[in-house]
């Protein structure tokens, strides 16, 4: 668990957070400039609060109350830069021993063959920084701060640099790095697709200051944060359970708390494999009687729990409504004249459509 | 063979090239130390010093040998105790001449490093922090070696500028055969003495060559160091 409290101000600016993260990935999200990466600087010890603490585990790093300023080298927090920062005059394998070689003795953590293993790293041991594509550098960056023996990873924007194709295939190591790692992880990004395939715990952060935090679930489906809500691809993060693959309709039935869900046949999913799902709020129609002969595979009992304002310009033109289907939040954006036309009402039973091939976008395994 | 130069002018060959070599080796360290200061360094007086270490490439150097005369003579605020406790004595010396040929060849090598230095990105040495590397284990690990192409450069540049030395060195060590008439003074020499004419222009073709190869070596080197350290 790390504990994190911290006070910076430069002309123009002040930074004032306090959050925890615990186990598994924390993402700190906010458009450039809210100061998520002065916040990671901070706890890597490269940059100097004004005031502040940082514990973890218990253990102090900072706390500036007391005098305690621990410098980068004695904080053992594995860091990946968004420019992977390799050693240009090492080979690829001297820079994934760099911190293997300087962390303690009886520091536990995964092998130099299990994670070049897990990161596909083998063919590129011999090589040299300088050849390597940004989605590899990035690869060898994770393996190198990995094999520091870190007690809390810390990663800066680690996709941000890479074109679309290089993120996918960054994405998915991470994704494992996540699961053998077994530590606290920083996540710093403004990119809502790697906080829907990563994130357990969400911090969100605007101009300083943290607006929200909580399980990434439960502040993708709240109308009133407008960091979230405001977005184009605002929405409910439904955790899944793949139920079956049937590649003779080109379906993939999901599982999720309150019902099931058809999406068009996602190949390398297998039964019993665990993923989550971004449901957008303008992908989302309701009914108030379960409709017959329409197109959309995915019609949900559902209760109404509220109607909020969407914060669009002009104002209430358009609103949330904020669903149930089973233990599952869902957020739906329609008119203002839905609203009347249906005669919306908190309470209301109502059926929630979606078209499954709205799902192609936003998933990742989880 | 080789007696298309004479014995006195072989002497003068071989010994600016230990005039030189010497006043690199005096001030490598210093201006490697100099560089860094005035790269990394933030401190009142910076620019001072910035402006210290390159007044040899401006002042006229027969004022730095005139100035190293007057600090470094046997009667002089650094070569009086120099000479009384312990018998060194710089000035019409080989090692004076080194001295002199290091002081006006400094700026160039502080140059060279702090360009290498500017280049490099810190982002590396945070990142080497990050990994559990202290102070000394960086820069011996991380910014010594990324800093050495423009060391070298540097290194070769100011023994290729040393070989030619004349102002300071003739000014402050004289202009003695064997002992401190490098190459530039015993052209001078040369031209000086009726026909000497030939002489200085087989001393003259050697400095020129020397010179040339000193910086195509200096370039040829760059580019190796540069592709072993993986900068392209």
């Amino acid at each position: 668990m790390l504990e994190v409290a911290l006070r910076h101000a430069w002309p123009g600016f002040a930074l004032d957070v306090a959050f925890t993260a615990p186990e598994g990935v924390t993402a700190l999200f906010g458009a450039s400039g809210c100061g998520k990466s002065t916040v990671l600087a901070a706890v890597a010890g490269l940059l100097r609060p004004l005031a502040g603490r940082v514990a973890l585990d218990g253990a102090v790093l900072l706390d500036t109350a007391r005098g305690v300023v621990l410098p980068p080298e004695r904080r053992r927090c594995g860091v990946v830069f968004q420019d992977a920062r390799l050693f240009p005059h090492l080979s690829v394998a001297a820079n994934l021993r760099y911190g293997l070689k300087r962390a303690p003795r009886d520091a536990t953590g995964p092998g130099f063959e299990e994670v070049v293993e897990l990161l596909g790293i083998a063919p590129l041991l011999g090589r040299r920084p300088l050849g390597l594509s940004g989605g590899e550098r990035q690869r060898v960056a994770l393996g190198r701060a990995l094999l520091a023996r870190p007690k809390l990873l810390l990663m800066d924007e680690p996709l941000a640099a890479l074109d679309a194709p290089r993120r996918a295939e960054v994405l998915p190591f991470l994704a494992r790095l996540r699961d053998v790692a077994r530590l606290p992880i920083l996540y710093v990004t403004h990119a809502l697709e790697e906080v829907d395939a990563l994130a357990d715990t969400l911090v969100l952060l605007e101009a300083g200051q943290v607006i929200a935090a909580g399980p990434v679930e439960a502040l993708a489906a709240r109308a009133d944060l407008p960091a979230l809500a405001r977005r184009r691809d605002a929405g409910a993060l439904v955790p899944c359970t793949v139920l079956a693959q049937d590649p003779a309709r080109g379906l993939t039935r999901l599982g999720f708390a309150g019902g099931e869900l058809v999406a068009p046949l996602r190949p390398g999913l297998s039964p019993g494999g665990r993923l989550r799902v971004r449901i957008r709020a303008r992908d989302l129609a309701v009914a108030t009687e379960p409709p017959r002969g329409i197109s959309m595979h995915n019609i949900l009992p559902c209760t109404l729990l509220g109607i909020d304002p969407a914060g669009e310009v002009p104002e209430g033109v358009e609103v949330f409504l904020r669903l149930a289907v089973g233990a599952t939040p869902l957020l739906a954006r329609v008119t203002r004249d839905t609203v009347d036309r249906l005669a919306l009402r908190p309470g209301m039973p109502l059926w929630a459509l979606v078209k499954s091939v709205a799902f192609d976008h936003a998933a990742g395994s989880a | 063979m080789m007696d298309w130069l004479g014995p006195e002018e072989w002497q003068a060959v071989r010994l600016s090239l230990g005039v030189a070599a010497r006043s690199v080796l005096v001030s490598l360290v210093p201006a490697v130390l100099v560089a860094m200061t005035l790269a990394r360094g933030r401190f009142p007086g910076r620019l001072l010093l910035d402006a210290l270490v390159h007044l040899p490439l401006v002042v006229p150097p027969v004022v730095v040998g005139w100035g190293l005369l007057m600090l470094f003579g046997i009667r002089g605020p650094i070569g009086g105790p120099l000479n009384d406790w312990f018998g060194i004595r710089l000035v019409f010396t080989t090692e004076g001449a080194a001295l002199a040929t290091a002081v006006m060849s400094f700026p160039l090598i502080v140059r060279a490093v702090r360009l290498g230095l500017e280049g490099l990105d810190p982002g590396l040495e945070a990142a080497a922090r990050t990994l559990g590397a202290g102070r000394l284990d960086r820069f011996l690990g991380i910014t010594l070696p990324l800093m050495s192409p423009g060391i070298l450069a540097g290194a070769v540049t100011a023994f290729a500028a040393g070989l030619g030395e004349f102002g300071a060195v003739i000014t402050f060590a004289s202009n003695i055969p064997g002992e401190t008439q490098t190459l530039p003074l015993a052209i001078y020499s040369a031209t000086q003495s009726p026909g000497g004419e030939a002489m200085a222009a087989r001393l003259a073709g050697v400095s020129f060559a020397l010179a040339l190869a000193g910086l195509l070596l200096a370039e040829l080197i760059g580019r190796r160091m540069h592709r072993a350290l993986g900068r392209g």
